[in-house]
C-alpha cells in the first residue's frame, strides 16, 4: 500500500523492524553512526530501552533478557563490539532463548571513529551469524530476519550496518508486527553455565548450528541475484551492491544479505554462471577470502579500495580494473570544539603549563587540532587512564611529572573506573594526575544520558546518580579536586601545577555542562520537543 | 529511461544542511518518487565542513551522489563552492546564496530554505507542496519566516 510509505533513515529502520519483531527491552551505548537506534526505538509506543555503561554490560544485559525467555536488540558501533567481545564469543555457544540481535555499526572511512574495522571478522571469529542490509527497507525487513533466525536456530545475530545505510534515508514500507514474548526462566546449567566440561559440547553445537544456518541462506537466504547478463557477474554486499548495480546495470549481481556464514554453493554456482566473476565489498576482503579458499575463480583484490567507502565511481574504477592513484577529495573545514565549549578553557591551561596529555575519545579529542593541539594520545574508550600510568611508570622524572590523563565524564563511566584502580594498586612513584572533563552528558554522539547525570536515556531522573568524586575517595584517589573550568581558572592552574609537582594520586574534575546540553534542558523543561 | 536527479548540499555544521535536505525529500517524497538521502553526521555538528546528498527519479540505487553527477550543488556558503564545485556535473547547476538579495532575510538562519527557494525554480513542483514540507517538517513557529525566506529565494 503506498499509503504506508514512510522516508526513513537506517537507524529508524531498525528501531521499526525491532518493534515489529515484539523487542521486550532495548539495550546499547551511543556511538556514531548507530545511536539513533535506540533513541528511536525508545520513542515508538509501548518501547522500552536503556543506555548502559558501555557495551560490555549492554550485551550482558542482553543475554539476561534473551535467557529469560524473550527478545532484545544491543546497540552499538564497530568498536564497541571490541568491548563486547568478550561476553559475545561466549553467549555464541551458549545460544540465546529468546531472540537476540547485536546491531553494530561499522565506519567506512571513518566519518567519526578512531578506525575502520570490519564487524564482519567478529562474525567469523565468534561463530555469530551476519545479515547486512543496503538500505532502509532492507534494514527493516531484516532486522525482523535477525530475530527470526535467532529465535530458530537459538543464536545471536549481527545486523550489520555502516554509515551509509545509519544516515541515509530510503523509502519503507513496513509489514506485520509480533508481539512481545512473555518472560519466563526455565533453568538450563548445562546449556549456560560455561565451565570447560559444558563448553567443549556447546563449541560443538554452535558449529553444528552454523553448518545449518549455511544451508538455510543457500537454500533461502536474503541473497538475491539481480540481471541476467552472462559476461560480467558481481558478488556484493549491503551499499556496495546497490554501487555495483548503478556502475554495471548490464552486470548479474549476486547482492548477499547473509555474509556470514556465506551461502558458499550459491557464489559457487554464480560464479560458474558467468564469464568473468568480481567481488565488491568495503573494507576488508572478507568475501574475497572466503570465496577464494572455498576455490572460487574470481578476480583477485585490489588492496587501495579496503581504504574508506566505496561509492559508484570507486566500483566502476574496480570493475575496470583501474589501480591508478585517486584524486584526493578536496579538505573541508575541520570540526572543532564548540564556541564557549567548557573544554576550550581547560585545553588552553592544560597546552600554557605544557603537559604531556594522553586523551581519551569525545569532543575533547577535537583539541588536537588548532588552535590547541594539545592531546598526545588517543586510542579508546577509558585508554587515556592505562597510557598515562604506563608512560608515568617508564619516563624520567622531569618528563614522567608532566603526564596528565584527560577524560571526559561518559568516558570515564564507560570504562575509565578500573584505570583509576589500577593507579590506586599500581603507584607511579611520582604520582599521577587525572583531569575528568565533566561536562555533564555525552556530548560527541549527541547528549545522551549516562550514571554520572543520573538520567535514564528518555532524561528523567534515574532516582540515584553515580557520583565522579564519590567514586574516586572511595576508591583511594589521594585528592579530589572539583573546579569550574571556565570561572576557576587561577585554581585549575595551580590546582594543575601542585598535582604534577607532587607525588600525589590526583583527580582533577573540571566540570561545567556541555552549552548544546544547557540548550537542550531548557527546551525540556519547557516542554519542547527535543531530538 | 530512468532518470534520477542528484542534488548536492555543502555548507557546514549547524547551517540547516541536513534540514533543507529534508524539506526537499519531503516535497519529491510526496510527489511519488522514489528518493534517497545521503549524509554524514557526527564529528560535523562541531561546525565542520558537511554535505548532505539528495537523489530522486523512478527508482534510486546508491544513495551518495560521486564527483562531477550532481546536477545541483547547493552551498550555504559563497565559501563553499571551491571545494565543492568538482561535485556538478557538466552543465549542472550552482545555486548559491548570492543568487538573491540575502540581507534581505530577516532571520539569517533561513537561509537554507531561502536556497530552497532559489532551487525550487529549477524544479517542476509546485509552490503548495514545497510549502507544505516546510511546515511539515520545522515548528509552528518558523513556518512564517520560513515562508518568507522560501519566497524571497524563488524571487516572488
Amino acid at each position: 500500500m503506498s499509503s504506508e510509505r514512510k522516508l526513513m533513515s537506517g537507524n529508524e529502520a531498525v528501531a521499526l523492524g525491532t518493534k515489529h519483531a515484539g523487542c521486550a527491552l532495548g539495550v546499547g551505548y551511543p556511538g556514531t553512526p548507530s545511536t539513533e537506534i535506540l533513541e528511536n526505538y525508545a520513542k515508538l509506543e509501548g518501547c522500552k530501552a536503556q543506555w548502559a555503561p558501555n557495551e560490555k554490560v549492554a550485551l550482558e544485559v542482553g543475554i539476561g533478557v534473551a535467557f529469560a525467555g524473550t527478545r532484545t536488540i544491543i546497540t552499538m558501533k564497530h568498536v564497541g563490539l571490541n568491548v563486547a567481545a568478550d561476553p559475545l564469543f561466549t553467549v555464541a555457544y551458549t545460544g540465546v532463548t529468546g531472540g537476540m540481535v547485536l546491531a553494530v555499526a561499522d565506519d567506512p572511512g571513518m566519518a567519526s571513529s578512531q578506525n575502520e574495522q570490519d564487524s564482519r571478522n567478529y562474525a567469523r571469529a565468534a561463530g555469530v551469524p551476519l545479515l547486512e542490509p543496503a538500505d532502509s527497507q532492507e534494514a527493516y525487513d531484516m532486522t525482523k530476519l535477525a530475530f527470526e533466525i535467532s529465535e530458530r536456530w537459538n543464536q545471536p545475530v549481527i545486523l550489520r550496518l555502516s554509515t551509509r545505510v545509519c544516515h541515509s534515508k530510503t523509502i519503507v514500507v513496513p509489514s506485520d508486527s509480533k508481539d512481545v514474548p512473555a518472560a519466563d526462566y526455565v533453568r538450563d546449567i548445562k546449556g549456560r553455565v560455561m565451565i570447560p566440561a559444558y563448553a567443549r559440547p556447546a563449541h560443538k553445537r554452535m558449529r553444528a548450528k552454523l553448518t545449518e544456518i549455511e544451508a538455510w541462506n543457500c537454500a533461502e537466504g536474503p541473497n538475491p541475484i539481480v540481471g541476467t547478463g552472462t559476461k560480467l557477474g558481481i558478488i556484493a554486499n549491503g551499499v556496495s551492491a546497490l554501487h555495483a548495480q548503478e556502475a554495471a546495470p548490464d552486470a548479474k549481481v549476486l547482492k548477499l544479505g547473509m555474509v556470514y556464514p556465506l551461502p558458499m554453493k550459491t557464489i559457487l554456482e554464480f560464479i560458474d554462471s558467468v564469464d568473468d566473476c568480481i567481488i565488491i565489498e568495503e573494507s576488508d576482503p572478507f568475501i574475497q577470502t572466503e570465496v577464494q579458499a572455498a576455490g572460487g575463480r574470481v578476480r583477485p583484490r585490489l588492496e587501495r579500495y579496503r581504504y574508506g567507502e566505496l561509492d559508484v565511481i570507486r566500483v566502476k574504477r574496480i570493475i575496470d580494473g583501474d589501480d591508478s592513484e585517486e584524486a584526493a577529495p578536496p579538505r573541508g573545514k575541520p570540526p572543532q570544539l564548540c564556541d564557549g565549549c567548557p573544554h576550550r578553557a581547560s585545553f588552553q591551561l592544560l597546552k600554557n603549563i605544557g603537559c604531556t596529555i594522553t586523551g581519551d575519545i569525545g569532543c575533547y579529542t577535537l583539541s588536537v587540532l588548532p588552535p590547541f593541539e594539545t592531546m598526545d594520545t588517543c586510542i579508546c574508550m577509558g585508554g587515556s587512564i592505562g597510557i598515562g600510568l604506563g608512560m608515568r611508570h617508564v619516563l624520567p622524572e622531569e618528563q614522567a611529572r608532566k603526564v596528565v590523563s584527560v577524560i571526559g565524564d561518559g568516558t570515564f563511566m564507560h570504562s575509565g573506573l578500573t584505570g583509576v584502580a589500577e593507579m590506586i594498586c599500581n603507584r607511579p612513584k611520582y604520582g599521577h594526575v587525572i583531569v575528568i572533563l565533566d561536562n555533564g552528558t555525552t556530548a560527541m554522539t549527541g547528549l545522551q544520558e549516562h550514571p554520572g547525570t543520573g538520567k535514564t536515556l528518555d532524561h528523567h531522573p534515574a532516582g540515584k546518580t553515580v557520583s565522579i568524586e564519590a567514586t574516586c575517595e572511595a576508591m583511594g584517589v589521594d585528592k579530589v579536586i572539583i573546579l569550574d573550568p571556565s570561572r576557576e581558572m587561577e585554581a585549575f592552574e595551580k590546582a594543575v601545577r601542585d598535582a604534577m609537582a607532587s607525588n600525589d594520586l590526583t583527580v582533577i574534575i573540571a566540570r561545567r555542562p556541555c552549552i548544546l546540553a544547557v540548550v537542550r534542558d531548557a527546551k525540556i523543561n519547557r516542554g519542547e520537543k527535543v531530538r | 529511461m530512468n532518470k534520477v536527479t542528484n542534488v548536492k548540499f555543502a555548507g557546514l555544521g549547524g547551517q540547516g544542511i541536513l534540514t533543507c535536505t529534508d524539506i526537499l525529500g519531503r516535497v519529491v517524497f510526496d510527489m511519488g518518487n522514489d528518493v534517497k538521502k545521503a549524509e554524514v553526521h557526527g564529528m560535523s555538528q562541531r561546525g565542520g565542513s558537511i554535505t548532505s546528498d539528495l537523489r530522486f527519479g523512478d527508482k534510486v540505487l546508491s544513495p551518495m551522489i560521486s564527483a562531477g553527477q550532481a546536477d545541483f550543488l547547493v552551498v550555504l556558503g559563497e565559501d563553499q563552492v571551491e571545494e565543492n564545485q568538482h561535485f556538478l556535473k557538466e552543465g549542472g547547476t550552482l545555486v548559491k546564496p548570492s543568487d538573491f538579495d540575502a540581507d534581505k532575510l530577516t532571520n539569517k538562519r533561513t537561509l537554507n530554505v531561502a536556497l530552497l527557494g532559489a532551487l525550487s525554480k529549477h524544479m517542476p513542483f509546485p509552490v503548495e507542496q514545497w510549502m507544505d514540507a516546510v511546515r511539515a517538517q520545522l515548528p509552528e513557529r518558523l513556518h512564517e519566516v520560513n515562508e518568507a525566506a522560501f519566497m524571497l529565494g524563488r524571487g516572488e
